[in-house]
């Protein structure tokens, strides 16, 4: 239903509007300029719609979970209009040789120009055997699908670098995407689970201008996770003034303050949960009052106890001030009166000193 | 000898008094360099959101200084220090309150400059005081000839080096101005020269007479400096010195060029003791 009324939109004979809009919403979402979803439009009116492989390793569906909710766009218009989603496990309605057949087929169509997007850590332990898809392992999927790629993309902290299955002992040998992929450019969007206006802006952004955004030391796009969670925290200017929660449910807690005490992991955890929400259920983590668990830091996220306290990363002044002292206004008084007592007392040694020595003197040439 | 003790003492005191006098109209106070820059902090605007601190931080690699009370979650500097150049304090007193805001003044005359014994500190370009690492030789004369208590030493650094603001000069020399003029949010400190700004404070007061303290510190004060505030609250309650309209280093200049003027007082003093030392020597040797 819904592809036919994209179909009707694009030839121009029913609501090409209502379509721009879409393509206009999902070009803000990701902060691209409304200049850029004119050239959507165009794209898709060529049917130019980016072809999207999308692989499940080790993990929850969490990520799709949350790309499922998207309402900029909607999910509908996401996998139907905007790109072309020729293989997900999750979404697929078919099943077994069919959908394998449908990757081959999406992977030769559109070979060096699929985009390649991988949910979930991959195991190597073993050779990979711990996760199986179609009778293929894991990680020669992700080899043979990432050969072909335009641009790959690890979605949530899984792929970007290996997650909750992870932390030791990790019996599986679960891996992130770029260390298996190694030597390759994987944009990672982590989050668990990550939140999917990132991972739609970098996808869009490569589909329509054909670049990748600006990526930080970890591959991670600059205008998603450039700064901390609490550098925007809501619970801030709590923190700045010194007003925290000491414990779940106390007057602190109740009174919205801030939860670094609690553990909260902001300081440290570069995202943009603080400001770009997800899920659209209007709240998040430290909304609902638990403290950041920094998810989407490979350090941090399943490895440092929920509770435990990270420091500050960048620490700025609080919300109080040192007084004004006052400067001294030259030599005071009781400074005079020392320096004059001292200078005194060796004026008076050295006096008494030359007296001794002429008195001595006549005894020394007698003797 | 042909010239009697009485009178060889009396040569040497109107010598001295005579060069005292000159010294005076030998050394008048310095005028600012022409091309003298410097910052208006107006304390009426300040809201001390400290902006300016954490760009100043920023813009000159300094780390935070987290004390003990902190718990390290915040940059609290107690004042300035070896790791502050900029630092907002409070004035606080009944319903009287102001934001003062703390760095190197850049005296037209500064009294680090003429403490310094080998010009590691120099007035340099643009009039900013600044700090050559390759001629210091720690001898702190620097922080006690400061009126303003601005250099600091870094004590616990095996390489100490003396800390204060330069105005950001690495900024201005690209075409740029110091940070914390850049960042704030209220216009409470900005940047230019010298001759606007002074110019810019007393059209500030001129048009708000009830509001300001009608004087631009920084004008005269201590021979003059090259950053000027203007203030709701008297200065001295700001912690800004009553200085005076000679600085310290005006003072320092008469004291030496007196003494040494002409090299007249030093010879006069070993003439003097030699003199006494033949004396006793005559009557000593009569004696033996």
């Amino acid at each position: 239903m819904a592809r036919r009324e994209r179909d009707v939109a694009v030839d121009g004979s029913l609501d090409r509007r209502d379509f721009l809009k879409v393509c206009t919403m999902a070009a803000a979402a990701v902060g691209l300029p409304a200049s850029v979803a004119v050239k959507f439009v165009e794209a898709a009116e060529q049917g130019l719609k980016p072809s999207v492989i999308w692989l499940h390793g080790q993990e929850c569906t969490g990520c799709t979970e949350s790309l499922l909710r998207t309402s900029r766009p909607g999910l509908a218009e996401l996998i139907l209009d905007l790109i072309s989603l020729d293989y997900h496990e999750t979404l697929f309605a078919a099943a077994g040789h069919q959908i394998e057949a449908a990757l081959q087929q999406a992977m030769e169509a559109n070979a060096g120009k699929y985009v390649m997007v991988v949910e979930g850590s991959i195991p190597v332990k073993d050779g990979g055997i711990y996760c199986k898809i179609g009778g293929k392992t894991m990680l020669d999927l992700v080899h043979e699908v990432a050969e072909r790629a335009g641009a790959i993309v690890a979605i949530g902290s899984c792929a970007s670098w290996g997650g909750v299955q992870s932390t030791p002992p990790n019996p599986t040998g679960a891996t992130g995407l770029p260390e298996v992929l190694e030597g390759k450019t994987v944009v990672t969007i982590p989050g668990c689970p990550a939140n999917p206006y990132n991972f739609l802006g970098t996808v869009l952004q490569y589909v329509v201008l054909g670049t990748l955004p600006k990526l930080d030391g970890k591959n991670r796009p600059v205008m998603a996770y450039g700064t901390t969670i609490h550098e925007h925290c809501p619970r801030r200017a709590h923190f700045d003034a010194g007003r925290f929660a000491r414990q779940f449910g106390d007057e602190g807690h109740r009174q919205g303050y801030c939860l670094y005490y609690l553990g909260c992991k902001g300081p440290q955890t570069h995202a943009n949960c603080s400001v770009l929400h997800f899920g659209e259920v209007g709240t998040w983590p430290i909304g609902n009052g638990h403290p950041c668990i920094g998810c989407t830091e490979a350090r941090i996220g399943f490895k440092t106890a929920i509770h435990d306290t990270v420091e500050i990363e960048r620490p700025t002044p609080p919300d109080s001030y040192p007084p004004v002292e006052e400067v001294r206004h030259g030599i005071g008084p009781a400074a005079a009166g020392i320096a004059g007592l001292v200078g005194g007392a060796l004026v008076g040694a050295g006096y008494m000193a030359a007296k001794k020595a002429v008195e001595a003197a006549p005894d020394d040439e007698e003797a | 000898m042909s010239v009697d003790r009485r009178t060889f003492l009396k040569g040497a005191a109107v010598a001295a008094a005579a060069g005292a006098a000159e010294v005076q109209a030998a050394h008048p106070a310095p005028e600012p360099p022409s091309d003298a820059v410097g910052m208006l902090y107006d304390a009426t605007l300040c809201i001390g959101c400290k902006t300016c601190v954490v760009a100043c931080r920023e813009a000159n690699g300094l780390k935070p200084v987290t004390p003990d009370w902190t718990d390290g979650l915040w940059d609290a500097p107690p004042g300035l220090d070896e790791h502050t150049k900029n630092v907002i304090e409070l004035y606080r007193e009944g319903d009287e309150q102001s934001y003062v805001k703390r760095q190197c003044m850049h005296c037209v005359d500064p009294g680090c400059v003429a403490a310094c014994p080998v010009k590691a500190l120099e007035k340099r370009k643009f009039g900013i005081v600044t700090w050559d690492g390759d001629r210091c030789i720690g001898c702190r004369y620097c922080q006690v000839a400061c009126p303003y208590e601005v250099p600091k030493f870094e004590w616990e650094s095996p390489v100490p080096k003396i800390v204060k603001c330069e105005l950001c000069l690495h900024r201005i020399e690209e075409g740029g101005q110091p940070a914390c003029c850049e960042v704030c949010p209220r216009g409470a400190i900005i940047y230019g020269t010298r001759k606007e700004l002074l110019a810019e404070a007393k059209r500030r007061i001129a048009a708000k007479p009830d509001l300001y303290v009608q004087k631009v510190y920084g004008e005269h004060d201590g021979g003059g400096t090259q950053v000027l505030y203007v203030s709701h609250v008297p200065f001295e309650k700001l912690g800004l010195p009553v200085l005076g309209e000679r600085g310290a280093a005006a003072a320092t200049r008469s004291v030496q060029g007196t003494i040494y003027k002409g090299f007249v007082a030093p010879v006069a003093l070993y003439a003097i003791l030699a003199g006494v030392i033949i004396r006793n020597r005559r009557s000593g040797g009569g004696e033996a």
